[in-house]
């Protein structure tokens, strides 16, 4: 019987976060220690002729100035810490300053000089694919692959930037709402015969839609703070994840990661845009190491814009073909995504989306990354399938009234179920029970029930929608590392980072559910390199609860092993003739006959090798295998890789369902109720979860209303740099009551049964809000997101709407 | 950009008397920059888009706060915070259009500390402008907003010379709808002015938004007894909820007898740079049944006149229904 795994608990960093005790990257001091800030880039395209810090450097408190000069030279499109000949956008770091203070440092960022050469820009990436169109690097616009694609993960090989552009006869298909005809790609896969799925169809449904690119805005704007002893860099760095950093941070400072001590306890919100060790982290440590002092490197909010990373737009068009049964036959797809300088586009995922929610039998996808002289593209929170669920999910409903099928029907139709398939392989799914959580958020929602409600309130019209969202869920592989002491107690290394989703707790509870121990005897060691972490993996892509619940399980197991062995050794029998519980572990047969845990820890010290970690399993990553030999001796060591055999992708999928009231007179919509049930297996964190449906749900409806990048076409430059200017929703934008569900049918290939959820909590809300404003207006469909205010206002009183041109970036 | 999130260096003043403030900003004229609330000053500074030479902070001058009765209405004084307006039981029963905008500027933790005064008294919303570009009203010689290309969604549609900026403050219609009395004081003395008056566009003044003259200190704003207990209506709408500035905000003063509006006072927010009132339609509707039929019969008058720009054309049908619904109501 369960006692951890599906209920609450606090998680041990809680208190401090409360408190404001807990420290992040910034509130961290050091003697000696000095501040650095970064000049960024007025420009968004040019190229650096010249750079004159000397006024600066001759400041009292000026320490230096660091360039591109002292770093290895990054070859585009990679995103360099520092600029070194070109700058591509707006805000793009040329060089960091230090002195003293970090007033000392922005004065005398104001004493500098740099001469630039212009160069063209573009914004838009349809206009950079048009005939005549900028492109954003002096070698093009499109990085093209030109030897087959490596594994997933795999650094980019054989591939190079080119100027790629598409006829006029295409440009203008697209925005008219047609296939692009002879338009070039880079990414193209089908399954089935489209066609033929498209001559068996009752209906065609056939648009353009376009999402614009937004802003991370995580609270805590990024900060590093490093130091050198000894040879050894202590890295206070804002970061989701914590061993995952450990290599490559180790490579920008040109270390060998047994020289790297990485510490984190806390993060202010990540969302992706803080998975791995990100560019400027490379300033922070080799500055430091250079001026030989404590460096503290800090950006502006408006830096955070910058380089903080941003999700990816599309400007595409969409072909489904439904049967009569509603069963969806067909769908062609092509999206041109917006790279930014840095490429980060998510196609591939907005057609993996298309998959998963629809399943259709045939399909053929065809995309694009097209660079911008924007900010860098990257992760963020189910890139390409949350935005896609936003487009998607009113385009679903017109296909669905095309046949005279209620929408949540259509989608029951359509859903993914264990047997089901995601992305243009078809690949497999852990389990799916996308069907249960539908008819579930239909009852709690009251879907049928509200379809009776009347329509018109004076100004003020009603409409009722749905959506779903999806993001793998999972990853394989990592390692656990959980020690018992002397003490008796269970001690989870945790190489998690703490993004603020509290999933590295949530997962240690796995350890404590298989070791049967109370909460209150576990400690969870995490936060600093030095702590002893496994290897885990990165905090993206909603993994960390099916990931590292399995390792810190099968750690768990390998010190149940190790429990019954020394009690075989010591007491007699064999290891399979014992069991644990209470804190012992004891005979089956004769339960007074074991040992306690701090006795059998003691015994595992005594007896060395392999139980009290100096001998380890072969197969574990190195990390793992360092953090192994410092415990090596200090108790009885569980440690293993997630072997755990299965395959498929164990999918996040949520079913959202949304009734709004929206305004004729004023374009305002207000969201009445907000119901999301969750198929993410067994809820391993209850509060935990419902946080993250809620906090999900109002960034969704976010990117289907309000949020979104504003460039001015004429200079490059963002309109939009801070939180209030991109208009995230607050609390008061939202329902104060929604209804958040789970399905809670465990999946089979984690031993606690859970799935991750984080990401498509977003893309749910996003698609039923956008699915709702449809609805309010017969079934209108804007295709963009966010669906703005002015938006409604000018379809209501028959202006016309500049989203018909697929702009992104821009109105 | 080049960018910055700390104080510049630059003088700090904490006056405690109206006198001594008024000695301070006489002494340092256009290079002093008074602050009460300072929600729209630390931007400004701290980005570098503008400076000064001394911050003269007026928040603790005591005698500069509260909501007071007078033998001709009600006085508040500028550093009031909006809060305070927005919960003031004198306000809330007699001038309730005041109070009403005062409760949806910004945010709530805006509120609590930015000032009637403050919020009167800030500078256009342009995000050109604010970015510190070289713009008519940074003292250049164009206008980024006012072109085809310009992302122009916020701007004005009425009074641009150069500049089409809009004005954001909520409460300066509702003003202007009470025809509000603004008190002004330096070393010289005292002058008032409606606030039709202490509101200026671009024709008139390009790189100020009121009448304030550099050593001059908004002190106090006088509401008129002949407004109190009006019909009042006020609504503003913008993208969020919450931390938003108006598309566009509506204010409006009927004073109805016999079901029919006698006088009034309609005013529109953020269509351009300082609150325009609509005269011809408060002349149209004079003697007419305040409610729907009025209301729809006038309501496109309001935007006459209206020049839309490359993307604020829906301020024009937003504004219209605003009035249709200020009448109606």
């Amino acid at each position: 019987m369960s006692t951890h795994i599906g209920f609450d608990f606090t998680p041990p960093d809680v208190p401090g976060k409360v408190t404001g005790e807990i420290k992040y990257a910034e509130d961290y001091r050091r003697e000696g220690m000095v501040f650095a800030r970064l000049l960024t880039s007025p420009l968004p395209s040019g190229r650096v002729v010249g750079i004159d810090a000397s006024e600066a450097l001759r400041m009292d408190g000026v320490l230096g100035i660091f360039t591109a000069d002292d770093l290895p030279p990054v070859a585009p499109p990679g995103n360099p810490a520092l600029a070194s000949e070109y700058v591509t956008y707006v805000g793009q770091p040329i060089l960091a300053v230090a002195a003293i203070s970090e007033e000392i440092a922005e004065s005398a960022i104001e004493k500098i000089r740099i001469d630039f050469e212009r160069r063209p820009f573009v914004v838009d990436p349809i206009e950079s694919l048009s005939p005549g169109g900028a492109n954003a690097y002096p070698e093009g616009n499109v990085l093209v692959r030109t030897e087959e694609e490596g594994p997933e993960g795999a650094p980019i090989r054989g591939a190079e930037i080119r100027d790629v552009k598409w006829p006029r006869a295409a440009i203008d298909a697209l925005k008219s709402g047609k296939e692009p005809v002879g338009g070039e790609f880079t990414t193209e896969w089908a399954f089935g015969d489209v066609d033929a799925g498209f001559a068996e169809a009752a209906a065609i449904v056939e648009e353009p839609f376009v999402t614009i690119g937004y802003p991370h805005h995580s609270l805590e704007s990024r900060t590093c703070m490093a130091y050198w002893e000894n040879g050894k860099c202590f890295f206070h760095g804002s970061s989701q994840s914590q061993s995952a950093n450990d290599n490559g941070l180790a490579r920008m400072l040109n270390i060998d990661p047994a020289d790297l001590v990485f510490i984190n306890e806390a993060t202010g919100g990540g969302f992706g845009s803080k998975i791995g060790p990100y560019p400027f982290m490379a300033i922070s440590g080799n500055f430091a190491k250079v001026l030989n002092r404590p460096l503290q490197l800090r950006i502006t909010r408006e830096q955070e814009f910058y380089i903080g990373s941003a999700r990816s737009g599309m400007q595409g068009w969409i072909k489904m073909g439904v049967k009569a049964d509603g069963k969806v036959s067909a769908v062609d797809l092509v999206i041109v995504n917006d790279g930014g300088m840095t490429g980060g586009g998510s196609h591939n995922s907005s057609a993996q989306h298309v998959t998963v929610a629809y399943q259709p039998e045939n399909m053929r996808f065809r995309g694009i990354t097209v660079y911008t002289n924007t900010t860098p593209r990257g992760a963020q929170r189910g890139p390409g399938q949350n935005e896609m669920a936003a487009v998607l999910a009113p385009i679903a409903d017109k296909a669905a009234k095309a046949i005279g099928m209620d929408r949540v029907a259509f989608r029951r139709v359509n859903a993914i179920d264990s047997d089901g398939f995601q992305g243009g392989s078809q690949a497999p799914v852990t389990s799916a029970f996308v069907r249960e959580a539908l008819d579930q958020g239909m009852r709690t929602f009251g879907w049928n029930e509200k379809q009776a409600l009347a329509k018109q309130n004076g100004s003020k019209v009603r409409g009722l929608g749905v959506g779903i969202g999806f993001h793998g869920a999972g990853g394989r592989g990592y390692d656990g590392l959980v020690r018992i002491g002397t003490d008796g107690k269970l001690y989870i290394h945790s190489g998690v980072g703490n993004l603020g989703t509290y999933s590295y707790a949530g997962t240690c509870r796995a350890a404590a559910e298989a070791l049967q121990m109370p909460w209150d005897r576990c400690e969870i060691l995490r936060g600093r390199t030095d702590n002893n972490l496994p290897h885990s993996s990165g905090q993206g892509g909603s993994n960390t609860i099916f990931t590292h619940t399995r390792t810190n399980w099968v750690a768990a197991q390998d010190a149940i092993t190790k429990l019954k062995e020394i009690a075989a050794q010591d007491l007699g029998g064999s290891a399979d003739d014992y069991e644990i519980g209470d804190e012992r572990v004891f005979a089956s047969a004769d339960p007074s006959k074991g040992l306690s845990y701090a006795q059998a820890a003691a015994r595992a010290i005594e007896l060395g090798g392999k139980y009290s970690g100096q001998e380890y399993p072969d197969d574990i990553n190195p990390i793992t295998q360092r953090s192994v030999q410092a415990l090596a001796g200090s108790g009885l060591i569980g440690v293993a890789k997630d072997n755990i055999p299965g395959q498929g992708t164990p999918p996040g999928i949520l079913v959202g369902f949304c009734e709004i009231e929206l305004d004729k007179d004023t374009g305002k919509v207000e969201i009445l109720d907000y119901t999301a049930v969750a198929d993410c297996g067994t809820v391993v964190h209850p509060k935990n979860f419902d946080n993250a449906m809620r906090g999900g749900a109002v960034w969704g409806f976010g990117m289907a209303g309000l949020e979104r990048h504003v460039y001015d076409p004429q200079n490059g430059l963002p309109a939009n740099t801070g939180i209030y200017q991109s208009k995230p929703p607050t609390y008061l934008d939202v329902n104060v009551n929604t209804k958040m569900g789970a399905v809670n049918i465990p999946d089979p290939q984690n031993p606690t049964g859970g799935r991750g959820i984080g990401e498509p909590t977003q893309g749910a809300a996003a698609a039923a809000y956008a699915s709702a404003i449809s609805d309010a207006l017969d079934g209108h469909l804007f295709n963009t997101a966010p669906t703005t205010t002015d938006m409604i206002i000018n379809h209501l009183a028959g202006n016309d709407y500049s989203t018909k041109s697929l702009k992104t970036n821009t109105f | 950009m080049p960018s910055y999130d700390v104080m510049p260096n630059m003088e700090l003043y904490q006056p405690v008397r109206v006198e001594d403030a008024l000695d301070i900003a006489s002494r340092y004229a256009d290079r002093g920059w008074l602050v009460g609330g300072g929600q729209d000053t630390y931007g400004w500074l701290k980005d570098r888009a503008k400076s000064a030479d001394a911050l003269i902070d007026l928040s603790a001058i005591d005698e500069l706060r509260g909501v007071r009765e007078t033998a001709e209405g009600i006085e508040i004084g500028a550093l009031t915070t909006l809060t305070e307006i927005a919960e003031s039981a004198l306000l809330k029963q007699s001038y309730s259009v005041l109070s009403d905008a005062a409760a949806v500027v910004a945010s709530p933790q805006i509120r609590n500390i930015g000032t009637l005064g403050g919020n009167v008294s800030q500078d256009v919303r342009c995000w050109y402008y604010r970015r510190g570009l070289s713009c008519y009203r940074a003292g250049g010689n164009l206008c980024y907003a006012d072109t085809p290309q310009g992302m122009n969604r916020e701007h004005s549609l009425f009074e641009t010379s150069r500049c089409v900026a809009a004005g954001a403050s909520d409460t300066a219609p509702a003003l202007v709808a009470l025809d509000a009395t603004m008190v002004l004081r330096s070393v010289d003395g005292e002058r008032t002015l409606s606030a039709e008056e202490y509101f200026v566009g671009p024709a008139v003044d390009i790189e100020n938004t009121t009448a304030l003259r550099d050593g001059e200190i908004l002190t106090a704003v006088r509401l008129p007894k002949a407004w109190a207990n009006a019909e009042f209506y006020f609504e503003k709408v913008a993208d969020r909820n919450v931390w938003d500035f108006s598309l566009v905000n509506v204010a409006a003063a009927f004073k109805v007898s016999g079901g029919n509006i006698s006088e009034s006072r309609v005013v529109c927010g953020a269509v351009q740079a300082t609150p325009r009132r609509l005269t011809a339609i408060e002349n149209a509707i004079q003697g007419k049944a305040k409610g729907a039929v009025t209301a729809q019969s006038v309501a496109g008058m309001a935007s006459e006149g209206a020049r839309a720009l490359a993307h604020n054309g829906f301020k024009i049908p937003l504004m219209e229904n605003l009035v249709k619904r200020a009448i109606s109501a």
